[in-house]
């Protein structure tokens, strides 16, 4: 039992470090498929590039709740300074605390990308339209919120759990 | 909280005075042009696209021209030169400017037709030089290309495709002799020859010279290739002269630049006046103009047309089917907010303005979304001194949209305080590193550290979520009052208020959410019965109500049952709240992480220099994202969660016969939108 609670730590940082990851790759795959559909529309129109922007840069926002959680967690497993001292269960719990925001970080902004993408058709085409297009990738972004909430709320709780 | 009143404005006057007429309006700029009056047999509406036509066209002719204009003097547009505004120039110069028109629109044509010579002359340049380059190989040659041969001789000149030696091809041709073979030049790809032969040769020598790939030279010219070559060379510098003296023309109108700028302004006026002379009904010597005033202005206006015109002036209030205009009115606190409702849409036929309510709730959600007052703080300076350096001259939508992040900023730094956050935690960051400190934080909070009591944090997110909930409820209940559906007011606002209330106390009354959010109320137990009671009640209230625009007592009860599922909808609403706690949380933590990063580096003589930049840099980058993350979550709540209780939109703005300039402000010209 001894040697596998070494272990602990392990499991913990694995889920610091997928959930850096995995939102962070989604992020950059959706925000460049946003540019791909922003710089055509620069081309046609270079007074949206403002506009277009914040569409592109919505779905970036999912890789940022995921280095939040990522460094919430680091500096409660003690890799940031501190005791690194988990327990097996402990790590497991910090690995799946991390889930919500790993797997609905990584769909979630795929998703939005698209939205977003389907929005910038709407600012090219009526401009003054912009408020409404914005609400559209924005309503997806939810979704990322409500798993950053539990993902947050359980890495806290799990380092006030005895075991 | 409103929205101004507007009345329907007849002008009948003659047609002698039109345009006059038509200028003044356009420089009041308080009318909204409308058909309301039919065609008949005597009044007709004229049809003005063709002139609106040509006009446009000469806007597009100015554009383009001052476009070449920017290219060849290069012009730098910065992104400041937005706040410079427009230049205020007198009535008479846009009266006087009919005059100089033509010329303008002229000079505009010639910038265009000495750009397309410039391009037409690159392109022969490109064309010249490609022959100068097929004949270069050519230039010891001193006889023309075309060269065939004299009475008793034939010539060949042309190329192998391999380097050759004279040997070699003397070898080849020696059963022909008598031949001379001159090599003008050779590289690696090519041989040029010139072949010369007696004339019974002729055939069989240039069938062994084209069983060796000879080809003759791809271009035949009947001079020497060096004259060809001096023409050629001539022509390129004449062609380059030309572009020259056109570029140079060009820049010599830069002077004309700012008489451009206003014709573009000119025709757009003209274009709106043609626009609002296709709605007037006209008769042989009589129009008559319609549409909307503002009624705090009708009066003024047509006190002001019948002392300087002859012509009649009726008022009337608008009539039901009208679809009014929209035209806000707001205090400096609630303004800015009105483009963020016009964005959603602007209010509906009989719907209120919301711009007063949303204006309470939308500085403070943004705030905590934000929630660093050292963001707060640099937000609200960068606005002031833009609003203070270019307050007068810029247009009103982007005065507008600096006061709104002014305010925005000053309710960042309110929460920022409040949780003690100062970009991060820089003051601990800074105190730890350099200069020792130990009692931390530096800042205490005023009230909690949001990432300490996450759960506290969260249920007051939600406390805001259903206050602003509530309020949108209200709204909703004010509009009723309004339309005086008292019934409605209490079917739709109090059973859902009794319901709501009730409902989050006795969710507070469970042990197991005060253990969640860590809250521990002592409810004596008689409320708690009160409000299970009233629960019950208000939703009976609901199933019974809630569908009562279905007469079928059946479909009725069943529209009510739906309406109360709608509860899980306020459920969602409530929790979608919780974005405040996890948006202020992450420009907080994130800022943190910059300074840690930062103070990674703050050892070493260099130490704070880096130190600094890190944290410049780090914090400029946390700050964009988050503003842009709470500018469109504010934005989200407002719109989905708040509208959605109450609000429809569905308005038209109210879009005044005016003066639509973009570089230059007419004196005593008023517009609505823009002052």
């Amino acid at each position: 039992m001894e040697i596998i609670n070494d272990y602990g730590i392990v499991l913990a940082l694995l889920g610091a470090v997928l959930v850096a990851l995995v939102p962070g790759m989604a992020s950059a795959k959706a925000v460049s498929m946003g540019g791909v559909a922003g710089a055509g529309i620069i081309t046609e129109n270079p007074s949206l590039f403002g506009k277009v922007l914040i569409l592109q840069l919505l779905p970036g926002t999912q890789g940022i709740y995921g280095l939040l959680i990522a460094f919430i967690t680091l500096s409660q497993i003690g890799v940031l300074g501190g005791s690194g001292d988990i327990s097996f269960v402990k790590g497991i719990l910090y690995l799946a605390a991390c889930m919500p925001m790993i797997i609905v970080g990584y769909t979630s902004c795929i998703r939005q990308s698209k939205a977003s993408i389907a929005s910038m058709g709407v600012v090219a085409k009526k401009p003054d339209q912009f408020g409404k297009a914005m609400i559209f990738p924005a309503m997806v972004e939810t979704y990322a919120i409500l798993a950053l909430l539990i993902s947050l709320l359980a890495v806290n709780g799990v380092g006030g759990i005895n075991i | 909280m409103a929205l101004l009143q507007m009345q329907r404005i007849y002008i009948y006057a003659l047609n002698k005075d039109r345009k006059q007429i038509l200028d003044f309006l356009q420089g009041q700029g308080v009318v909204e042009v409308r058909t309301m009056l039919k065609e008949d047999s005597i009044f007709h509406k004229t049809d003005f696209t063709a002139k609106k036509h040509e006009v446009e066209i000469n806007i597009e002719t100015a554009k383009e021209a001052l476009d070449i204009l920017n290219v060849h003097l290069d012009e730098k547009q910065s992104l400041l030169s937005m706040l410079n505004g427009r230049k205020e120039i007198p009535f008479e110069v846009y009266q006087c400017f009919h005059e100089e028109y033509q010329s303008i629109v002229n000079i505009a044509k010639r910038i265009i037709k000495l750009e397309k010579m410039i391009a037409e002359n690159k392109a022969e340049i490109l064309k010249l030089q490609t022959q100068i380059e097929i004949l270069k190989p050519w230039l010891k040659l001193d006889i023309p290309l075309d060269f065939k041969g004299t009475k008793h001789t034939s010539g060949f000149i042309g190329a192998f495709p391999k380097p050759w030696t004279l040997e070699e091809i003397y070898e080849k041709k020696a059963l022909y002799m008598p031949l001379d073979v001159e090599i003008v030049s050779s590289t690696k790809e090519q041989t040029c020859i010139f072949v010369m032969c007696t004339n019974e040769n002729r055939d069989k020598v240039f069938e062994k010279l084209r069983d060796l790939d000879f080809s003759l030279p791809s271009i035949s010219i009947d001079k020497s290739p060096a004259e060809e070559y001096n023409l050629l060379e001539h022509g390129v510098e004449e062609a380059q002269t030309e572009i020259n003296n056109a570029i140079e023309e060009i820049k010599s109108y830069d002077k004309d630049r700012e008489k451009l700028l206003f014709l573009t302004d000119y025709d757009t006026m003209r274009i709106d006046k043609y626009e609002a002379m296709g709605n007037l009904l006209q008769s042989k010597n009589v129009f008559i103009l319609t549409g909307f005033i503002p009624k705090k202005d009708g009066e003024t206006v047509k006190n002001l047309l019948t002392s300087k015109f002859e012509l009649a002036v009726e008022l009337t209030e608008p009539k039901k089917k009208d679809e009014v205009p929209i035209l806000y009115k707001n205090n400096g606190f609630s303004e800015p907010l009105e483009d963020i409702v016009s964005s959603y849409s602007p209010p509906g036929k009989g719907e209120m303005d919301p711009t007063m309510v949303m204006s309470l709730f939308y500085y403070a959600l943004f705030g905590l979304m934000l929630s660093d007052a050292g963001y707060g703080f640099v937000l609200a300076l960068i606005c002031s001194i833009g609003l203070i350096k270019f307050g007068k001259t810029i247009k009103r939508p982007l005065k507008n949209t600096l006061k709104m992040y002014l305010y925005c900023g000053i309710a960042t730094m309110f929460w920022g305080v409040l949780f003690s956050s100062y970009f991060g935690d820089i003051f601990d960051v800074v105190g730890q590193t350099f200069f020792g400190a130990t009692k931390l934080p530096v800042i205490p909070p005023v009230w909690f550290f949001p990432v300490e009591k996450p759960m506290l944090m969260l249920s007051f997110s939600m406390l805001i979520g259903v206050i602003h909930l509530l309020a949108g409820l209200a709204m909703n209940g004010y509009q009723m009052a309004k339309r005086k559906d008292y019934k409605g007011i209490i079917y739709d606002v109090v059973f859902w208020y009794v319901l709501l209330i009730s409902c989050v106390i006795l969710l507070l009354s469970l042990e197991m959410v005060q253990n969640i959010l860590n809250i521990y109320v002592n409810l004596p137990e008689f409320v708690v019965d009160i409000c299970s009671i009233l629960a019950v009640v208000s939703a009976v209230g609901i199933i019974l109500t809630n569908g009562r625009e279905s007469k079928n007592p059946f479909k009725r009860i069943l529209k009510g049952l739906y309406a109360l599922y709608g509860i899980s909808g306020y459920l969602s609403d409530v929790l979608s709240y919780s974005r405040l706690l996890a948006l202020g949380l992450a420009t907080g933590v994130i800022g943190s992480v910059i300074n840690q990063m930062a103070a990674m580096t703050a050892g070493g003589p260099l130490g704070p220099f880096i130190f600094t930049i890190i944290v410049i840099f780090g914090h400029a980058l946390n700050l964009a994202i988050n503003f842009l993350g709470a500018y469109v979550h504010t934005n989200r709540l407002q719109y989905v969660e708040f509208f959605g209780k109450f609000y429809e939109g569905g308005g038209k703005l109210f879009k005044p016969f005016g003066v639509n300039t973009k570089y230059y402000k007419i004196k005593e010209s008023r517009n609505y939108g823009d002052n």
